[in-house]
């Protein structure tokens, strides 16, 4: 591969990673449901160049198939199935917040530079073409953190829960190029199944409380 | 080739639990594929009594003297277990809480959480035991929501995301390991198999393993139940059906803390600090102080004795933070005995529920005139989990205790004030429900045969290895011990 090429693909991995840092935060402050989960599958595009051009500067051909993986699982699969979810449950309108959405971006903020802070000592240890995205991985993993525990919503949980398997995916392809086929195959699955558990739960919860809102669950008397 | 059927039994009983689990032969189905399960553990145990350790396909699974011991707690009390369900389940069929659709459900979950558990403990490798832990709280999150009541569907919401939090953060601990030995080991495959990486250890990155182990606690210690991430537990005891109740306390947490163990060899090899053995005695000291303190005012049974679970597993950290080969013994000593005793008291608790229709202990009264067979359980139970002896709680609470004062004085008074706190409170509650209360109403049923030869079946074992500690039993512990590695097997 030419040199000038290569720079070029290096550089497009640093401008991937902080898009995908920018896509948590704009997560944090989407109001419209159906938006989070377009972004969601944003993110997984992103997530999906991002690996395609590890893959190709570093020369690692199996993450070509995790690209490829991530592209039909991410940004189609589960996207689909939030659509889907969204269209029968009728969840139209707004995410409302426990925490008001300017604090919750200042927060966010300071889990970037924390993140960035506890990730240094690694960054300098890896010998990955990325390693200086190591501190993005981790900050998106603590971003998609706090939207799961400043939304109030059921939905918007498993989105931040989501966003929280793709930090994690991103952080293994920056430090080590994935992790072995077998435990990225069993994560994959992992996810999947959870997938489908939220679903059910989705038709549960409705049945049960008429309503999404976690706060109808928390007045549930237990003890 | 027993490791290989160990895991293929509970999988061929999820299939076939999955197809024909309305039937009505599908719980003694359930019992017959448990059994075959406990014999596999068993005859694998033996094989590696014999002849150490075995390794399985392109050397993914692995079993040595300690997975070997949990394989066999985890066989042995999913086998009761699954008697106990039995009874459990037809009782609610009785009561008209059941239909065929629900009890496949059940049964073929109930397998599939055995598969996932055997696989953690049989898993050479890091990544797999995640994956395989993260399986196990699949499938609990469907069987504690199973009653469909408003508060059983919030605590298994809360279960499932506080646990899958939690479990994220475990993943990141697993690509940091991964990291660090890649550059030892090399890239692929090999790079997080236990048995490689326990070769190594002291040679991976010092800074990166001991980041890893913080995630790792955090992550699997959400799983045991450890302060401040506890939450999900009392709520998932109390709301889901008892059988899966005992599993949980008597299993999943054991087999989460048993992961967390097997990192801490690691991060002791690469560290040579007492940074993970100090995380595991702080996450274990306020563990079981706030567990004994929140069982004070509890109303609810199932609730009381889920924090009860959640202090021993705060006193089985304490033994491993403070290390060494003794009180690594009364660590593993304390999860197999408490596994077979609180698995034993939710069986009892479970009928008591059943024959009086709440758990609120101010509703529960008179057990010892109505059912005096429960209140004997209930008592002898309650001795035993309270540490008195001479059950086995107490032999390995009497060793923590004085290996903490040996090597880790200041953790003493917290540890004997938890202890005293926990044993009034339970003994009083127990009493309290023994006791008299409102009249009867209507006369109860008396049991029929076959309900408590599971809770004697536990509480005989656990007074046994208080009692004797056969001098079998005592070299599979030393195995065990051995198999960690030479700081522990001492």
């Amino acid at each position: 591969m030419a040199p000038h090429t290569h720079l070029l693909l290096n550089r497009l991995v640093g401008f991937l990673g902080s898009a995908l840092l920018l896509s948590s935060f704009a997560m944090l402050s989407m109001r419209r449901m159906s938006s989070l989960v377009r972004i969601f599958a944003l993110q997984g595009l992103l997530l999906t160049l991002g690996t395609l051009s590890v893959a190709i500067v570093a020369g690692e051909p199996h993450l070509l198939f995790s690209a490829l993986f991530t592209f039909i699982f991410k940004v189609l699969v589960l996207p689909i199935i939030l659509f889907r979810l969204l269209e029968r449950l009728r969840i139209r309108g707004e995410v409302e917040v426990l925490l008001n959405v300017p604090t919750t971006m200042v927060v966010g903020l300071f889990v970037v530079v924390f993140s960035f802070a506890l990730a240094s000592p690694i960054s300098e240890l890896a010998s990955t073409v990325s390693r200086g995205l190591i501190g993005v991985g981790l900050a998106a993993l603590l971003l998609s953190f706090l939207m799961m525990i400043t939304r109030k919503k059921a939905i918007t949980q498993v989105l931040g829960f989501l966003g929280m398997e793709n930090a994690l995916f991103f952080s293994a392809i920056n430090a080590t190029y994935g992790m072995p086929m077998v435990v990225e195959l069993g994560v994959a699955f992992d996810v999947l199944v959870g997938t489908f558990v939220f679903g059910i739960f989705f038709f549960q919860i409705r049945e049960t409380f008429e309503s999404f809102d976690l706060k109808h669950m928390d007045n549930t008397q237990t003890e | 080739m027993a490791l290989v059927s160990l895991i293929l039994s509970p999988l061929a009983g999820a299939l076939v639990l999955a197809f024909w689990g309305h039937k009505k032969v599908a719980p003694a189905l359930n019992i017959l594929f448990s059994l075959l399960t406990f014999a596999l553990s068993i005859l694998l145990a033996d094989e590696v009594y014999r002849s150490g350790p075995r390794l399985a396909l392109d050397e993914q699974l692995f079993s040595d003297g300690l997975s070997s011991l949990f394989l066999v707690v985890t066989g042995g009390v999913a086998a009761t277990t699954s008697f106990f369900s039995f009874r459990y389940m037809a009782i609610e069929a009785a009561h008209g809480h059941l239909s065929p659709e629900r009890s496949r459900l059940y049964l073929a979950l109930y397998q599939v959480f055995v598969l996932a558990m055997i696989v953690v403990l049989a898993s050479n490798n890091l990544g797999l035991l995640w994956v395989a832990l993260e399986g196990a709280t699949l499938a609990t999150v469907l069987l504690v929501g199973w009653s469909r009541t408003p508060s059983a569907i919030k605590a298994s919401w809360k279960y499932f995301i506080l646990c899958g939090v939690g479990i994220a953060q475990a993943l990141f601990g697993t690509i940091l390991l991964y990291f660090a030995s890649e550059k030892t080991l090399g890239p692929g495959g090999t790079a997080l198999l236990w048995t490689h990486l326990a070769m190594v250890k002291s040679q991976l990155e010092p800074t990166v393993i001991g980041l890893a182990f913080v995630f790792f606690v955090v992550g699997y210690g959400t799983k045991v139940g450890l302060v401040p991430l506890h939450n999900w537990l009392p709520d998932a005891h109390a709301e889901g059906p008892t059988p899966i109740s005992a599993v949980l306390s008597g299993l999943l947490l054991n087999v989460a803390l048993y992961a967390i163990l097997r990192v801490k060899v690691l991060a002791d090899g690469a560290l040579h600090s007492a940074m993970p053995s100090r995380l595991l005695i702080g996450f274990g000291l306020v563990t079981l102080l706030l567990a004994s303190i929140s069982m004070w005012k509890r109303q609810d049974i199932k609730r009381l004795f889920a924090y009860s679970s959640i202090e021993h597993m705060g006193i089985a950290t304490l033994a491993f933070g403070i290390g060494g080969p003794l009180a690594t013994f009364a660590g593993l000593l304390h999860m197999t005995a408490h596994s077979l005793v609180k698995s034993a008291i939710f069986f009892v608790v479970g009928h008591i529920v059943q024959t009086s229709g709440s758990q609120k202990i101010l509703s529960i009264r008179e057990v010892a005139a109505r059912t005096p067979g429960l209140s004997r359980a209930l008592l002898a139970g309650g001795f035993a989990i309270t540490g008195l002896p001479p059950f086995a709680l107490f032999a390995s609470e009497f060793l923590i205790v004085s290996e903490a004062a040996r090597r880790a004085p200041y953790t003493v008074p917290f540890l004997l004030f938890a202890l005293f706190v926990t044993f009034g409170i339970i003994l009083f509650r127990i009493l309290e429900m023994n006791g008299g209360g409102p009249p009867l109403e209507s006369p109860v049923l008396p049991s029929p045969p076959l309900t408590f030869f599971p809770v004697w079946i536990h509480l005989g074992v656990a007074l046994v290895m208080g009692l004797f500690f056969p001098a079998l039993l005592a070299s599979v512990y030393q195995k065990a011990l051995l198999s960690l590695g030479p700081l522990y097997g001492g």
